[in-house]
């Protein structure tokens, strides 16, 4: 049975670091992911865990660190945030192509310039082409279990691909929230020993990984991780289901809030998502239909699952708390839309950029943004496809 | 081409998952030789033998047998004409001169 515990969210994710007890942690400091390092620095120290940690001089040194390590065949963890994000994503790339289940906690943090420490999606969004499954969680608790099944879903002989388990910066990482913390015997019977698939270690057996790949093989490897992310998104929905049956906490693709019949609808990811439900809850009672879309896997992109749930909205609003400078829209938008399109649905649709770099957000802009949806309910159109809130004019 | 390679035709169906390359050293039968635009040239009466050469390529493309190079010139499907050979050599014997191959092979 769990215990529990009142935990900032950075140490409920290194808490789970311990229950898991990986044989590599490769990291480097960074706000406001720091404390999740020197608090597993320090389970190292004591003899808590039996992981190396490799204390590396920068991020770019930290991931090589980790791909290599997992590459000889080791059970591979890491955490970061941002900048430190930024400073991976070379070797992000290489992680998933080389299909390493490299398992990474990301506090999400602005990117520069200028200097900001506080939440936002950015640093996630920049690295979503590089291959790696992202969960994004609203809460503690949720940061705690995804993690385990992070390392779950990496590690399946069917998926075999590196995991971001994300947490939002300052509003989980440094608030404290009762967590359900679970008993390591338990937690490490569900996540399993790790079988390495082709270590490099196996001496018997050499190979070679990463080599020059050019004109006359490489798009045929890129089209063979391409067909890897159907299986992680069905790995996804049956680790959260065999996690809730263990442990009764069950996870999905997504989380729908009143979306049966709803005919306003707010999508959004991390912590707001759960400000939206208290406004979806407020809404209900006075009898607006509202509906709230939590996205949990950004990649893979469910988008038939998404299309199933939003095909009936009468107007649709879709929060990114990230902005992709000189897009038409922001990638969260952006890919619903392509999803909704693509699978001839029509429904009109917001896109609303918000806190960015910590700037808060309150329940009474998700309830603005629902007046906006019930206009254009009507109108049938925004007139401007995007809308910044809680920005002054 | 051997077993040891990809068919020329093979699909992405038929790729290793994460690109590996399961047969050992097969690069051996990757041959360079079209990335050179110079090739070195070893003046065999002037070598003495110190094996600089053969230490530095870092293609290990310069032939060696029972610790003499002498006469065995180089493995021109694998040097990239890099030129490390020619600025290593104390002796200056080693000359890289144009063209991808020697003009007799051309």
């Amino acid at each position: 049975m769990g215990v529990r515990q009142p935990l900032e969210g950075n140490n409920a994710v290194a808490e789970a670091m311990r229950q898991i007890n990986p044989d590599v942690v490769a990291a480097y400091p960074i706000t406001p992911s720091t404390e999740i390092v020197q608090t597993f620095a320090k389970f190292v120290a004591d003899g808590l865990v039996d992981t190396n940690f490799v204390a590396v001089e920068s991020e770019h040194s930290a991931m090589s660190a980790c791909t290599a390590a997992a590459a000889a065949g080791g059970r591979v963890m890491n955490v970061t945030s941002a900048n430190g994000l930024a400073l991976m994503w070379e070797i992000l790339y290489i992680t998933a192509s080389l299909r390493q289940p490299v398992v990474l906690t990301v506090v999400n943090r602005a990117l520069s310039g200028n200097i900001n420490i506080h939440c936002d999606h950015s640093d996630a969004m920049g690295a979503r082409d590089a291959g790696w499954l992202q969960l994004f969680g609203e809460d503690a608790q949720e940061a705690y279990d995804n993690l385990f099944q992070a390392v779950a879903i990496a590690e399946r002989e069917d998926v075999r691909l590196p995991v971001m388990s994300c947490l939002d910066g300052f509003l989980v990482s440094h608030s404290y929230e009762l967590v359900e913390v679970e008993d390591d015997d338990a937690l490490r019977d569900w996540v399993g020993p790790y079988k390495p698939r082709m270590p490099l270690l196996d001496i018997n057996n050499p190979y070679t990984m990463g080599p020059l790949d050019l004109w006359d093989y490489y798009i045929e490897h890129k089209r063979s991780q391409w067909d890897a992310y159907p299986d992680a998104k069905q790995a996804v929905i049956e680790e959260g289901q065999r996690f809730g049956e263990t442990f009764g906490r069950s996870y999905g693709l997504m989380e729908c809030v009143e979306l049966d019949d709803a005919e306003l609808v707010v999508m959004a990811m991390g912590s707001t998502a759960g400000t939206c439900k208290d406004v979806v809850a407020d809404l209900r009672e006075q009898g607006v239909k509202a509906g709230l879309l939590k996205l949990r896997c950004f990649r893979p992109f469910p988008a038939p699952e998404i299309v199933e749930v939003l095909k009936g909205a009468k107007a649709l609003a879709v929060l990114d708390r990230a902005a992709s400078f000189g897009a038409a829209t922001a990638p969260l938008f952006s890919e619903t839309v392509s999803a909704l399109y693509s699978h001839g649905v029509h429904a009109p649709a917001l896109n609303i950029i918000y806190g960015l770099g910590g700037r808060e957000i309150r329940p009474e802009d998700i309830v603005g943004v629902f007046d906006d949806l019930k206009a254009i309910a009507k109108s049938g159109q925004p007139s401007d496809p995007v809308k910044w809130i809680g920005v002054r004019e | 081409m051997s077993d040891r390679v990809y068919a020329k035709d093979a699909g992405w169906k038929d790729m290793v998952a994460g690109g590996y390359i399961p047969q050992a050293g097969n690069a051996e039968e990757y041959s360079v030789a079209g990335w050179r635009i110079v090739h070195p040239v070893r003046d065999d009466d002037a070598c003495i033998d110190c094996l600089f050469c053969w230490v530095y390529c870092p293609d290990n493309a310069v032939y060696v047998e029972n610790e003499s190079v002498i006469g065995l010139g180089f493995d021109l499907e694998h040097c990239k004409g890099c030129g490390i050979c020619a600025a290593v050599c104390p002796k200056d014997c080693i000359k890289m001169e144009e063209g991808s191959m020697p003009a007799e092979d051309e």
